[in-house]
């Protein structure tokens, strides 16, 4: 049997719009008289989601999957992808849109912990608190208690109020308790996140053994690679809410690592992508590699001269500039940078497209890199920046003969390039 | 938590629903902790601690007996004033505090809602329960000060139960509507302070019955603490019990209770996404 069936689940919210301003002085006296009633359509607007408008988020789009007995499902993907919203309508927090979800057997979600922690109350009655919240009976939790306190390693403090706690201690304490849960399908969300690496480990320890060892359904969101790795027998990626790749743990991986669009593929930057500083002035429009034949690739040698050829569109015309680029690794780690600065007064760009280039002078380690860009003023107004725009790769092989990178891993991001000197003293 | 295997079916849910009596069943050890834990956290680092329960109803009626009793000069039905403002103050402040109490629980624990599931209505429920024990507190008090005015109830002291049950389902299913009221609409949060002043010159705590003009005396006494305080009166002091506020309390206590529920029900699946 099934441990949990979703089918054509989707769920919509309503985001705000900016308001209206008015133009004139009558005009914003007007709308000011007319906001409670503006308020009113909005506010009694944010529960009814039938209409089909531009205030409509769909957060989930029809997703659907199931999830056998005893699998550990990982779900992944970038912020705003679901999981989230995925997990609130799994653990009954918020109602589906549309859809149905079937779960056979005790549910427990863990989205946060120590959930209903009061400050003023001791540790002792805290613990109760939260795991009558997480949904067992006092009787249960009598019955764990002091192994509860044992796992959590605060003894000498479980009559304490919470306030006088450490954030480490609030969050040894709330998931000792919830490590004692019994569910047959248990839902957890990014709560490793917090915490010491130490009890990290404790942490998954129990629950790997919870999973293989009593065979409990579990599903895994996080953004720790290695956890899902570790942790998972299965691995959904979502994207924009919709299921992008359902199945083998590191496809998933490798399709929410590259899931930059498609522009991490080819260097063209659409027109109309959501960019977080959109100006009319200026826009990106591609960027190129090319390698040591004046190529456009993807895949270079370790040591091979890299030529960046950035494209940009001026709609209006620039005073002055200063265009950086930089390299960073796909998760967003930015290693190595390159500005160019125009002069204050004589750097005017007229409307057109331009392109500039630049070598990259920095050896790169093997590995996976993307090229990040941002265009802005020399008063700091930023005009465009875009992330992940071009992914590629330094390969082992070496550019010149006998020159390969010879380690199985790679102990770093850029090669100093030094004259090494020894001697005997 | 039962220990069978269960079957849960998540769907869009429309219309009104029933209250799932079962699954607060399920829930009762959570109420009884939220319960402990608004008692418990309410009267924490306090030097008087629960000591505050008497203070604030005595002190509002010795307030009130000094300026309606001795300078306004208001009937009091023939009782000392202090008694009679006392017997007024009791169920009101319960009824107030409840009424605050059980209105904010949605918002004051939003971090609760939109992080694990539980059945929303312990939140109101736990409210109008953790107030219990400041009411009973206040109730010994009372004993203590119809001693020593040497006024003795008579059998109508039976009658305690029901006011008492009259006055909870009255002050939840006030408290529910508008907790679930106050999640979509923020207002409700300004507007309760000046609600409960005005619904408390609404009800006879400061005056008598008597003073109401006959012919409003009807929609006056839909209010349902209207029954409930004046009874309260008689039935403390020995005097006549007024059986038709009586009825008309009961009636309207449940029709409340019913409607704050079925709002709270209907409402309830927007908590976790607007809280």
């Amino acid at each position: 049997m099934k441990a949990i069936e979703v089918n054509n689940i989707s769920k919509h919210y309503r985001i705000g719009l900016r308001q209206q301003k008015g133009d004139t002085f009558v005009g914003q006296l007007l709308n000011t008289l007319k906001s409670p009633i503006n308020n009113f359509k909005r506010i009694r607007n944010m529960s009814k989601l039938n209409a089909q408008d531009e205030t409509l988020f769909k957060a989930l789009n029809d997703i659907s999957f199931s999830v056998n007995k005893g699998e550990v499902l990982g779900i992944i993907g970038h912020n705003g992808a679901g999981k989230s919203t995925l997990l609130k309508i799994l653990s009954r927090i918020t109602e589906p849109t549309s859809g149905e979800i079937k779960l056979n057997g005790r549910v427990s979600a863990l989205l946060e912990v120590g959930t209903g922690f009061h400050p003023e109350l001791t540790g002792r009655d805290n613990i109760y608190m939260n795991g009558t919240i997480l949904g067992m009976t006092k009787k249960e939790i009598d019955y764990k208690l002091d192994e509860i306190i044992d796992f959590s390693g605060i003894e000498t403090h479980i009559d304490t109020p919470v306030k006088f706690y450490s954030s480490g201690m609030k969050v040894r304490l709330g998931f000792a308790v919830a490590a004692h849960l019994e569910p047959e399908i248990l839902i957890i969300d990014e709560v490793l996140a917090v915490g010491d690496v130490e009890f990290q480990q404790k942490c998954l320890g129990k629950m790997q053994h919870v999973s293989r060892d009593e065979g409990r359904t579990i599903l895994f969101v996080s953004h720790q690679m290695t956890a899902v790795k570790n942790l998972c027998t299965r691995c959904i990626t979502l994207n924009h809410g919709d299921i992008q790749y359902d199945g083998n743990v590191s496809t998933a991986i490798d399709k929410y690592l590259s899931n930059g669009l498609n522009m991490s593929e080819t260097g063209i930057i659409p027109v109309d992508m959501k960019r977080d500083y959109a100006s009319t002035s200026m826009q990106f429009t591609r960027v190129q590699l090319l390698n040591h034949i004046n190529m456009p690739h993807k895949d270079f040698y370790y040591g091979e001269p890299i030529q960046i050829k950035v494209s940009f569109t001026i709609h209006e015309p620039i005073p002055h500039h200063n265009l950086s680029v930089m390299i960073g690794t796909l998760d967003g780690q930015r290693i190595v940078f390159s500005e160019k600065n125009s002069e204050a007064t004589d750097g005017r760009l007229e409307p057109g497209s331009y392109e500039a280039s630049l070598s990259l002078n920095t050896p790169l380690l093997p590995g996976s890199y993307s090229v990040y860009l941002g265009f802005s003023l020399l008063t700091g107004k930023t005009l465009d920046w875009v992330e992940r725009v071009h992914d590629f790769h330094v390969l082992k092989t070496g550019f010149e003969k006998n020159k390969e990178y010879r380690w199985e891993e790679s102990w770093g991001y850029v090669l100093n390039q030094t004259n090494w000197q020894l001697k005997k003293v | 938590m039962d220990k069978n295997s269960t079957s849960i079916i998540i769907k869009p849910s429309r219309g009104w629903r029933l209250i799932p009596i079962k699954e607060l069943v399920q829930y009762q050890d959570l109420l009884y902790f939220l319960t402990l834990r608004g008692i418990k956290a309410k009267y924490a680092q306090s030097i008087l601690g629960i000591g505050w329960a008497i203070i604030q109803p005595l002190f509002s009626a010795v307030v009130f007996t000094i300026i309606f009793g001795n300078l306004a000069q208001v009937d009091s039905a023939g009782l000392p004033y202090i008694i009679f403002s006392y017997l007024g103050m009791l169920p009101w402040l319960y009824f107030s505090n409840t009424l605050n109490e059980a209105s904010n629980s949605l918002l004051a624990n939003a971090n609760m809602l939109s992080k694990v599931y539980f059945p929303r209505l312990v939140l109101p429920l736990s409210a109008t329960f953790s107030k219990l024990l400041d009411f009973l507190i206040g109730l010994m008090v009372l004993i203590g000060l119809l001693f020593y005015y040497h006024i003795q109830p008579g059998i109508e002291i039976l009658l305690f139960p029901l006011l008492l049950l009259i006055l909870l389902s009255t002050s939840l299913g006030i408290g529910m509507l508008l907790a679930s009221l106050s999640i979509q609409y923020r207002d409700v949060k300004h507007a309760l302070a000046f609600i409960v002043q005005l619904l408390m010159y609404a009800s006879p705590v400061v005056y008598s019955t008597t003073a109401v003009p006959a012919q409003f005396q009807f929609w006056y006494t839909l209010n349902p603490m209207v029954g409930v305080i004046e009874n309260f009166r008689a039935i403390f002091t020995n005097t006549p019990v007024h059986w038709n506020w009586l009825w008309i309390a009961l009636l309207m206590s449940v029709l409340m209770l019913i409607c704050g529920a079925l709002v709270f029900k209907r409402l309830e699946k927007t908590f976790a996404d607007l809280a």
